[in-house]
């Protein structure tokens, strides 16, 4: 089923371009600021702890457990299962699960980073290890 | 500073509609707006202040102008936008407004038809490549909210429909009321899964209509014919995941709306009568119940449990027009209608089957946006004078 969704090109702007470009080569990137220190997400020019604009990019390992999930049992695609991942770098972020079996989602389980094609850059997804 | 006792709810008018395909959506906001003020006993040009949300279509100016508003007299315009819960926030700035002067007859109106057609998406910000193509609807936002409270907390399902079974108790008495039939812990267990772990009787009606308040100075209020409301207590907040910073998901930026409300009325949680409680979902309600502090946070399983919240039988009647769980929820915003049934109880105005004894102290709480995402709450805390 969620191979065969299609996903919508992201737009992209100045301030987040690098992380599109930095995805179609298979990385999955953070923003962390050297002023204070914190990794965030989705990225920001500003670090929005402590308003520093020393934030540089930073590859994550993207490894993450579950925070929280949703599946949703009907929509015009099919099943599908939101949640939150919490990255071994700090940030938590919203995502889709994907390549799995979807009744089986529990939180605290371990997923990684997989991309998934659109038109444009792809998009970042996870799946359990 | 404050807003205490500064302005009064003159004026209410709740659309009997629960599906308005023969009539426009500014037809709706004209039709409710005329409900309010004729409630007042006031005329359209004596208002002065005009509120509305992103439901107003084309937005405040045109409004004004399609509402035949007296444009030599009005002086004050707020069109916060903040979803559902606009219409509580709009509360507390009209009183804001009043006690500066800068208004003294302030209308706010509610109305649209999502049961007729599906309502335009609501612009997105910043996050918008980077959540969009994940699919966050009303319901699995909330889902998500849910399965981490039952993590955390061990709340229950059997917990949450509790809350829909109170709002079926009372929608029975409610003759405008979408869902009438009174239903059991079973029945909402028994209904689909929508989105886990919220069954399709977790979730809230969807429902064309509206509704209008007038709010006004205390002097102005006196000299009407209604019984006198006034607002008290006032608190707004928002939160998002901030960055993805220390994400908590089981509670709601009415942790700071409730006690900023609170703190300016004087008075706690144990004082309230009556509640009325935004009710998205089952999970909406138990968790503002926990962040407006009537029960510790994740003891609203508990709380709610055992029909507390059905009138006449729990320590906390809420939402005794049925809510957006069975009555209505126009718009897509239960905000407005939080307003109008915590004005009935504190008029002696509800059903008498539902009507709360010496009602005079009622809170009005709602969120707008998505709980799971990014969200606003606002608390307003009315009196009986």
């Amino acid at each position: 089923m969620s191979e065969a969704k299609k996903y919508p090109a992201p737009v992209t702007n100045p301030e987040t371009a690098a992380f599109w470009d930095a995805a179609k080569e298979g990385k999955f990137m953070i923003k962390r600021c050297t002023a204070c220190g914190e990794a965030h997400y989705f990225p920001r020019a500003i670090c929005p702890f402590c308003y520093s604009d020393k934030t540089v990019w930073e590859e994550s390992s993207g490894e993450a457990t579950i925070y929280t999930w949703s599946l949703m049992r009907k929509s015009p695609t099919g099943p599908y299962a939101i949640g939150y991942v919490t990255l071994k770098e700090g940030p938590s972020l919203q995502t889709n699960f994907v390549d799995c079996d979807l009744e089986t989602l529990k939180i605290g389980q371990k997923v990684k980073v997989v991309f998934k094609p659109t038109d444009g850059a792809p998009l970042p997804f996870f799946t359990p290890v | 500073m404050t807003i205490k006792g500064k302005a009064y709810i003159a004026g209410i008018f709740e659309h009997p509609t629960r599906h308005a395909p023969d009539k426009s959506t500014a037809q709706l906001h004209a039709e409710v707006a005329k409900g309010a003020i004729e409630d007042a006993g006031l005329s359209k040009d004596d208002v002065d202040g005009y509120f509305c949300a992103g439901d107003a279509p084309g937005g405040a100016w045109p409004m004004v102008d399609y509402l035949g508003l007296n444009t030599k007299k009005l002086r004050h315009v707020d069109s916060t936008e903040t979803g559902g819960c606009s219409y509580i926030i709009h509360l507390g700035h009209a009183a804001e407004a009043i006690a500066a002067g800068k208004c003294s007859i302030a209308l706010i109106t509610l109305a649209g038809k999502p049961r007729t057609g599906a309502m335009p998406p609501r612009a997105s910000g910043a996050e918008a490549d980077f959540e969009l193509a994940y699919g966050a609807t009303t319901h699995n936002a909330y889902g998500m909210c849910a399965m981490r409270h039952m993590h955390d907390y061990g709340t229950t399902s059997e917990q949450l429909a509790w809350i829909k079974v109170a709002a079926s108790h009372h929608a029975q008495y409610n003759p405008h009321a979408m869902l009438k039939d009174v239903v059991t812990v079973e029945d909402v267990l028994n209904s689909p899964m929508i989105s886990d772990p919220l069954h399709r009787m977790d979730c809230c009606v969807v429902s064309d209509g509206g509704g209008a308040l007038i709010v006004t100075t205390p002097e102005i209020a006196k000299s009407l014919k209604k019984p006198l409301v006034r607002l008290i207590g006032h608190g707004e907040a928002m939160k998002g995941p901030r960055g993805g910073k220390d994400l908590d998901l089981t509670y709601s930026a009415g942790i700071w709306s409730g006690p900023r409300a609170f703190e300016e009325a004087g008075i706690t949680p144990e004082d309230i009568k009556y509640a009325s409680i935004y009710d998205s979902f089952t999970i909406t309600v138990l968790m503002q119940l926990e962040d407006l502090g009537f029960c510790k946070k994740g003891e609203g399983g508990k709380f709610v449990a055992d029909g507390n919240l059905i009138s006449g039988v729990g320590k906390l009647p809420f939402n005794t027009d049925g809510g957006g769980l069975c009555s209505n929820h126009p718009v897509n915003r239960g905000g407005m209608t939080k307003i109008l049934e915590a004005v009935r109880q504190l008029r002696g105005e509800a059903h008498p089957k539902v009507q709360v004894q010496n009602c005079d102290l009622a809170i009005a709480h709602g969120t707008g946006g998505l709980l799971g995402v990014r969200h606003a709450a606002s608390t307003a805390i009315l009196e009986r004078v």
